[in-house]
């Protein structure tokens, strides 16, 4: 993965005592803090545990200004979404992975119409790693996944996610899951953005003017300019954006107690928060263990992790599946350091990636369990 | 030896020849389009420009374009136009139309985009009223594969996936969509145009017309479906394609005004 200078970059956090905090839940915060980012279109089709935020924005998003359409499909609303975002309005649209699959084929040629457009991931689970960070459709394009860990963290990262998915035209992905969208924090929903209104915006107003605007996934020349749609050349032209994209989006993660750390456990989204408390757990007895916790799940943050694992004799991949992230932290340490995968399936009957596994005491079992090994497996 | 039918002249035309540069709407970019000859798609193509033309809704509107031979008309306009997905037409509409409730708003789709691909996308924009125009190209097939059927192709219709003819046992029979649309609560104008000869290439120009008036109104989603010819998809001559479409296609999917909540 490349990337600029990754470093452990902790975001920054509005002061506590602040008037404006609130206690809500995930769901309810992502709502408010897109509307804050100017979200004026959303449009979703219910799946738990998408619709807890589809409720909030039908709730929410009449009153200032915007359109919320419960779709008759996960693939009509991704539609209605890109047609929105073609107008120039801030436009989102998600659901869970199985909805997401779903809306592949158009968020595929969306990323290579162009157009800025924030999707949300709400898994269940996080079995759905590979789906948001390799695309997910058919295509050569990338889009930025954003983790955050809680809601407080979501209301941040979902403000990032509308400046970078403007900046780069291109889909920007915030990954969250059945936690997130059910716990509660308090959260500061940060005040409203006008966004401008872009000049590639489609209004009408340039037809008959010779030189009326395309939005188009073939690509942007004009027949009159003897030339026509050139997949090869618009192909080329979409990789050169997004390898300035790539470049140009700075990896995030967060670290704890790396510095002297013997055992680096490395978790993303709500379960690194068991995770955490696990390590925490353990330093407080005094064991050398860390935590890195990425942030940008794409462009993963490579750098700031083989720093941290620098003096590391073992790297303990957690996640919530069999394991998928554990491959992007085996390629950002190529060898440099065994990797572990202390992670697996936590699941009850409901299959929304809730189980009794996920446990900061099992955890805590699985680190230690790693503790003292020296080097072993990779 | 020299062909016949070939007269030999030494001395220019008394005029020079017309190209079809010479009569296309300034709105379409480049006449000369690489559609094949007798093709119903580009003469369908001039009569909505001419009639977005004709109520002055250029400089507010908004083509919305499916995939299929037409396509090649969508970078060659001089009206702001969204490319859709495959079926995905009146979605994305249904978004521009959403967030710009003051552009006139018109998709265009070929039957294999709109009712093989697409049919939800249409009956629920319909269902809800959208204040949009959707036109659909119906030629029977599949025209850009190479002459497939679709969800429209007419008992008996020979096409490369149906060699012997459309069989009902079979492949079913053909989703009539316009007649489908009449009977959906939300749509306005529901009409069936043709442009196989000159006076149906004229009741089909009202048509349009008629239908982006009534977008205007904002009463319900208008539709016209236009039969267009597919000579090559269809596997006959060129010439004899505007009479095969109306002694099959026209016998079945019968051209006219289906509804006008507005007459």
């Amino acid at each position: 993965m490349s990337g600029g200078a990754a470093v452990g970059v902790t975001i920054s956090r509005a002061p506590a005592a602040q008037s404006g905090r609130k206690l809500m839940t995930g769901s309810e915060a992502l709502a408010r803090s897109m509307i804050a980012a100017g979200c004026r279109f959303f449009a979703g089709y219910p799946m738990t545990p998408f619709t807890e935020v589809l409720e909030h924005m039908a709730r929410l998003l009449p009153a200032s200004g915007g359109v919320c359409m419960n779709a008759e499909s996960e693939i009509e609303a991704v539609g209605m979404a890109w047609g929105a975002a073609a107008t120039g309005a801030l436009a989102a649209t998600g659901s869970t992975g199985q909805g997401l699959s779903l809306m592949q084929e158009s968020l595929a040629e969306i990323t290579l119409a162009r157009l800025p457009l924030v999707v949300l991931n709400m898994a269940r689970g996080q079995g759905d790693y590979f789906q948001a960070t390799r695309g997910g459709g058919h295509g050569d394009y990338r889009h930025v996944v954003l983790a955050p860990k809680d809601a407080a963290e979501a209301v941040e990262l979902v403000g990032l996610a509308f400046e970078l998915t403007t900046r780069w035209r291109n889909p920007v992905v915030v990954m969250g899951d059945y936690y997130l969208a059910h716990t509660s924090r308090t959260v500061e929903i940060p005040p409203p953005r006008a966004p401008s209104v872009p000049a590639w915006a489609l209004d009408g107003s340039s037809g008959g003017s010779g030189a009326a605007k395309l939005v188009s996934f073939l690509g942007s020349y004009k027949q009159r300019d003897d030339v026509g749609y050139n997949l090869a050349d618009h192909y080329r032209a979409c990789a050169a954006e997004t390898k300035a994209m790539v470049a140009g989006v700075t990896p995030l993660a967060e670290t704890h107690h790396v510095d002297d750390a013997e055992v680096i456990a490395v978790a993303f989204g709500t379960p690194a928060r068991f995770v955490l408390a696990a390590v925490r757990e353990l330093r407080a007895e005094g064991a050398r263990v860390g935590l890195v916790r990425p942030i940008t799940l794409f462009p993963f943050p490579s750098a700031a992790l083989a720093a941290a694992a620098s003096g590391a004799k073992v790297v303990a991949v957690y996640e919530n599946n069999q394991g998928q992230m554990v491959d992007d932290v085996r390629l950002s340490l190529l060898g440099a350091v065994p990797v572990e995968f202390i992670g697996g399936l936590s699941l009850d009957d409901s299959g929304f990636g809730i189980g009794p596994e996920l446990e900061v005491g099992e955890v805590r079992r699985r680190i230690e369990a790693l503790l003292g090994r020296g080097t072993s497996g990779a | 030896m020299p062909d016949a039918r070939i007269v030999p002249t030494d001395r220019p035309p008394a005029e020079p020849a017309r190209l079809v540069d010479d009569f296309t709407p300034a709105l379409i970019d480049v006449g000369a389009h690489h559609l094949c000859p007798g093709c119903g798609e580009p003469v369908a193509m001039r009569l909505a420009m001419e009639a977005l033309a004709e109520l002055e809704l250029v400089r507010r509107a908004i083509v919305v374009f499916g995939i299929g031979c037409y396509t090649a008309f969508s970078n060659n306009l001089d009206v702001e136009v969204l490319q859709a997905l495959h079926g995905r037409a009146p979605s994305v509409a249904t978004g521009v139309k959403r967030m710009r409730p003051d552009t006139t708003v018109l998709t265009i789709q070929g039957d294999g985009d709109m009712v093989s691909e697409g049919l939800q996308e249409v009956l629920h924009a319909a269902a809800r009223g959208e204040a949009v125009t959707c036109v659909m190209l119906n030629n029977g097939v599949f025209g850009e594969t190479g002459g497939h059927m679709t969800a429209t192709t007419v008992v008996g219709q020979r096409t490369k996936t149906s060699l012997d003819g459309r069989d009902p046992e079979l492949h079913g029979r053909p989703i009539l969509l316009a007649s489908l649309l009449a009977q959906v609560d939300g749509t306005a104008y529901v009409a069936r145009g043709a442009v196989n000869n000159a006076g149906n290439v004229a009741r089909t120009k009202k048509m349009l017309l008629r239908a982006l008036d009534v977008q205007q109104q904002k009463v319900g989603l208008s539709f016209v479906e236009i039969l267009t010819m597919c000579p090559t998809g269809w596997f006959v001559e060129t010439e004899s394609a505007p009479q095969y479409l109306d002694e099959k296609l026209a016998e079945v999917h019968r051209p006219g005004i289906l509804k006008d909540v507005l007459a």
